[in-house]
């Protein structure tokens, strides 16, 4: 494993996140040292171990179906950085 | 097999379509925002569908239930244990930056649907599994010159999306599958198929091949939301892969978009990232386990299905295949021509069958209209029949009867009560109609003595038009025959 | 008396019970201390108007009888909790401006027992940090300095300004969150108590998310009892947060009976870490001792998989944090940074609205998840999670609770330890065990540094038995007699 400074633009580019070029080759070595770092679990044998995402012992819980909420634009576009006639405005998408 | 002769030889088209389907609920897959067509803008929008931060997603027992539903109607293997993921990317009307679908462990797994192909063949296309997800927003290009609006009303709304195997070999296959879904779907109550409002939608795989051939590169087209227009884009699609691999050239995997104005599809233009979706089982639920006794529960509660249902109706009535296939569509229908046939102590079923697609669905269709609004319900197309039985009105009037009704709204009988046309019957009234016929007719006559068959037919034509239709033509042949001979 | 904004959270209400001063009172003294405390930047936003109407408020119901369990308490709230009508940054840039037009369901259950809400509380960025240096808003400093020194040192993180706000006696009592010891680690570099909770006992809804399967809300307090009382009104059941488990949330103060007699305390054998300093070792043995003294039997154990604790836990939190915090894209509140494009909007508001270790998070966390990478990376963190949780479940078998240090080392000055990411991670070595496995963990103050620094020792309970855990930690803290005071303290 070794994260260069292309490997860097991909995950910045997936992520959504400018990194500027200057600082890619700074990062990679960043990410490298992390890693490294975390494949030290390499050592412990897994096999046959289920992989775990919650502790939570219980049922997921379900709702009614039933309308409850919604009907609040107001408190949904009240943080919008830009919004025009009750839509969320973006530059524009060429699909 | 249907093939496409290419100016290499000949083509198969191999298609999968994976079908979007809404589940029919009142509120959203995580939250409690109502799911109803058409309302202003973010004006069903919770605060968990817009993103806000800590908003957390609570499962709507509804869409569980429904999907359960669906793959139980569609033959199909129930997971037990299934599990929401995310699926990471950015887009402005996918609030959370991730859309929550299921990936590894979809709700259903493998089932199958059966074609009735219009040539009266059948054919069974694999159901490769079936798995719940939320809409994304919808996205308005073309308010603004340089600025795109976001509504989220259908960020959320839960969705089922059902993927079909590659099984499908032409466009008149897609088309009848995707009529099969549909009618299945609307039989369970699960999705209203209203493809026009976008409750359903589908991405279209295809791809082609020489018989025989490995499968070849896929394009997957996004954006179909009619019956034709798929059937549109896989011609479409079909031809220009052809053309290309023919001249030398080779089809690239990619998503592309159809286009309903020109009946073509295109490449998208915003630039293909390769796609990278980093599904995860997300940490802010848990994984969904269903109780199997429930779910035998709900088999048990199914309605009768369109296949059953024209089973049925074809042992039972001595229906055509073709006939039941029509009638069983859809659920109203079936039930329309059942009731007909159960009322007035039973009646024939061949003879109701050809009413209801014949003259009913004529006149829904100049109507543009649902069996629900028509103006004659079954119990009033039953009357009719039963006056037709009884012989009280000739075939031919009937079918005036029938317009008259569905122009008043009026009974069959009282229609025929009020407009004179009950048939005549009676011996001397039609043996005085005949005689005068025979009379007028002189030369006729001479030429059916002299062999020609055929006259008896004119004197027929002759005489329904002297009683205005209403001289019961059975007499009328018998009267005919005895007085010419 | 003491002056009333240093009384902790159970002689405060004592107080008013009494009437000897009313809520109002009690709150101004608070919002002075805060307006005091500016210079360790442990808040974001003061909220003094609020605080006093929430305590009129809280004087009238009084009067009419009605009394919560935190009736008329003046709180600090970490910036992690959306508060309705208050800001909420999270520390960071790219919530410029966000004003949540709801409240945490936490916050709520605190104002719904009485609670007044002094501010929003600084913090490392999106709760990323454990040294409270990765702020949008600036470091926080410790309100405790080495003897003879005056060089700031960091409050820990990344609940760091609740923590600096308590222990410099301006609240007695704020919420933290704790991921990966985030409550618990800034007690001990405070001198306070810091308790997370089972994971499930608090509701997460409203709280911006780090990483949802290990985040939990609790308090930071000056005492085991405070944290107990606090803990009661935060806890509970909430429909909105599906991981929020349906259990009776008892009454922890009545839990505090003193009485360890017969109790089960594990020591395990891989919290004693190469390294390590003695003070913080000779301190393990005094907890033990003092545990012993009191009746409890120790019992060494083994929790064999430790060790992997602190690289798996460098997995999943970023993995989630990564998709967590996609939803910061500018288009809905917050920073945006114009664009030309919709991708050049997204790239220059995420690159610019979040701070380095953010960013170094979510690229780690959007590597374990690509393609190719997601099953050496996030699915082997996963299975070594469950084996994490398993060393646990063993454990508990044979013993009732579980006494470790807090953490490996005391506060440290600002400026150090920041250029090693990694560095900076193991101060959580200690802690993140109990969030891999969702058990409850409390620090206590129990010692001073030969420098004069305060020292914490943790208490891990069983899964929603934080009533055993915090008669032990009662135990340990009455043992320890911990009465020493910060440098600085508000209003001295």
């Amino acid at each position: 494993m070794a994260v260069d400074k292309s490997t860097v633009a991909h995950i910045a580019k997936l992520a959504c996140i400018r990194i500027p070029e200057a600082q890619q080759e700074a990062l990679a070595g960043e990410l490298n040292s992390i890693l490294g770092w975390v494949e030290q679990l390499g050592e412990l044998d897994t096999q046959g171990i289920a992989p775990m995402t919650s502790v939570v012992e219980m049922r997921l819980p379900k709702r009614v179906d039933a309308v409850t909420d919604g009907d609040c634009r107001d408190k949904v576009i009240a943080n919008a950085p830009e919004s025009a006639h009750g839509f969320f405005s973006v530059p524009k998408v060429v699909e | 097999m249907s093939l496409v002769q290419g100016k290499t030889g000949e083509w198969e088209v191999v298609i999968g379509l994976e079908v979007h389907a809404q589940v029919i609920a009142e509120s959203k897959l995580f939250s409690g925002a109502a799911t109803a067509f058409g309302a202003e803008p973010n004006t069903q929008v919770s605060l968990v569908d817009a993103a806000m931060p800590g908003m957390l997603p609570v499962l709507n027992e509804k869409s569980i239930e429904q999907a359960v539903k669906t793959g139980l109607g569609l033959n199909a293997q129930i997971n037990l244990t299934s599990v929401f993921e995310r699926k990471n990317y950015f887009y402005p009307d996918l609030p959370q930056g991730y859309q929550i679908s299921q990936y590894l462990q979809p709700i259903v797994g493998e089932g199958v649907v059966t074609l009735d192909l219009p040539d009266g063949a059948v054919k069974e296309v694999g159901i490769e599994r079936l798995h719940l997800e939320q809409d994304a927003g919808k996205s308005l290009h073309d308010q603004h010159p340089t600025a795109t609006y976001i509504d989220l009303n259908r960020s959320g709304v839960t969705l089922m999306e059902i993927v079909s195997k590659p099984d499908m070999r032409s466009a008149e296959e897609v088309g009848a599958y995707l009529e099969k879904l549909r009618s299945i779907l609307r039989y369970l109550g699960t999705c209203s198929g209203n493809m026009e409002e976008g409750s359903m939608r589908c991405d279209v795989n295809v791809s082609v091949r020489h018989p025989g051939e490995d499968l070849g590169t896929r394009t997957e087209t996004k954006n179909v939301n009619s019956i034709r227009f798929a059937k549109q884009a896989i011609e479409h699609e079909a031809k220009r892969q052809i053309a290309l691999i023919e001249d030398g050239g080779k089809v690239t995997q990619e998503t592309r978009l159809f286009d309903p104005d020109r009946g073509v599809t295109r490449a998208m233009r915003s630039k293909e990232e390769a796609h990278d979706y980093r599904y995860f089982p997300d940490p802010d639920l848990l994984p969904v386990v269903l109780d199997p006794d429930w779910v035998a529960e709900l088999k048990r509660g199914l309605p009768e299905l369109p296949d059953a249902k024209k089973a049925r109706f074809t042992a039972d009535f001595g229906l055509s295949a073709y006939d039941a296939g029509v009638l069983v569509a859809e659920q109203e229908t079936a039930a329309y021509f059942e009731t007909v046939v159960a009322g007035g102590g039973g009646r024939d079923a061949k003879q109701a069958a050809n009413w209801v697609t014949g003259a009913l669905f004529g006149a829904l269709n100049r109507g543009g209209m649902e069996i629900g609004a028509a103006p004659i319900d079954a119990d009033k197309l039953g009357g009719l029949l039963d006056l037709l039985e009884a012989g009280t009105i000739s075939g031919r009037i009937a079918k005036d009867v029938f317009d008259a009704m569905w122009e008043s709204g009026k009974d069959a009988a009282t229609v025929v009560e009020e407009k004179g046309l009950k048939q005549i019957s009676d011996s001397g009234a039609i043996e005085a109609i005949v005689d005068h016929a025979i009379a007028d007719n002189p030369g006729q006559v001479e030429q059916f003595k002299s062999g020609n068959d055929k006259v008896l037919g004119w004197f027929v034509g002759q005489i329904m038009k002297a009683s205005q239709g209403k001289a019961n033509p059975g007499m009328v042949n018998q009267l005919l025959r005895k007085k010419l001979t | 008396m003491a002056r009333l904004n240093e009384l902790t959270i159970a002689v405060a209400r004592d107080g008013l019970a009494k009437g000897d001063f009313s809520a109002k009172e009690l709150t101004e003294a608070s919002v002075a201390a805060m307006e005091s405390v500016r210079p360790l930047n442990a808040f974001i936003t003061e909220t003094p108007e609020r605080a006093l109407d929430m305590a009129q408020a809280s004087d009238a119901r009084r009067a009419k009888g009605d009394v919560g369990v935190l009736e008329g308490i003046p709180l600090a709230i970490k910036d992690l909790f959306c508060t309705e009508g208050v800001l909420t940054t999270a520390g960071s840039h790219i919530l410029d401006g966000f004003i949540p037009p709801y409240e945490s369901s936490v916050t709520a259950n605190l104002w719904r027992a009485g609670a007044a809400m002094l501010g929003k509380t600084n913090m490392d960025e999106f709760a990323m940090g454990s040294s409270n240096t990765t702020s949008y808003y600036g470091n926080v400093e410790n309100p405790w300095r080495r003897q003879g020194e005056n060089r700031p040192l960091v409050p820990g993180g990344s609940s760091g300004g609740s923590a600096a706000a308590v222990a410099a006696r301006c609240a007695p009592g704020a919420t933290g969150t704790d991921t990966g010891g985030s409550i618990r680690q800034p007690a001990s570099f405070t001198g306070l108590v810091g308790l997370k909770p089972t994971y499930g006992r608090c509701s997460r809804w409203g709280i911006v998310a780090f990483a949802s399967s290990l985040d939990q809300a609790g308090p930071l307090t000056r005492t085991v009892r405070d944290s107990a009382i606090m803990l009661r009104a935060m806890a509970g059941h909430d429909p909105k947060d599906s991981t929020s488990v349906d259990t009776p949330v008892p009454d922890y103060e009545a839990a505090l009976s003193g009485d360890v007699r017969g109790l089960r305390i594990g020591i395990p054998k891989e919290y004693r870490m190469e390294g390590m300093p003695g003070e913080i070792e000779t301190l393990w043995r005094d907890g033990i001792k003092w545990l012993e003294a009191a009746g409890a039997i120790t019992v060494d154990i083994s929790l064999p998989h430790t060790k992997y604790a602190l690289p798996a836990y460098y997995i999943v939190a970023p993995a989630e944090a990564s998709s967590n915090l996609a939803r910061y894209d500018g288009v809905r509140y917050g920073l945006r940074v114009p664009g030309a494009t919709l991708d050049e909007m997204y790239e220059a508001t995420r690159g610019e609205g979040f701070g380095a270790e953010v960013k170094r998070r979510v690229m780690i966390g959007t590597y374990v998840l690509s393609a190719g990478y997601y099953d050496a990376y996030y699915n082997k963190a996963r299975r070594v999670r469950a084996l994490i949780l398993r060393d646990f479940t063993e454990a508990f078998e044979n013993v009732d609770a579980i006494l470790t240090p807090t953490a490996p080392s005391a506060a440290f000055a600002i400026g150090e330890r920041m250029d090693d990411p990694i560095a900076m991670y193991l101060n959580d070595i200690f802690t993140v065990p109990a969030n891999l496995s969702g058990l409850p963990g409390i620090s206590v103050p129990a010692a001073l540094t030969g420098d004069g620094l305060p020292l914490g020792l943790q208490v891990i309970g069983r899964a929603f038995d934080e009533e055993t855990m915090l008669r032990v930690a009662g135990v340990l803290e009455d043992a320890a007699g911990f009465d020493a005071e910060p440098a600085f303290v508000a209003g001295r």
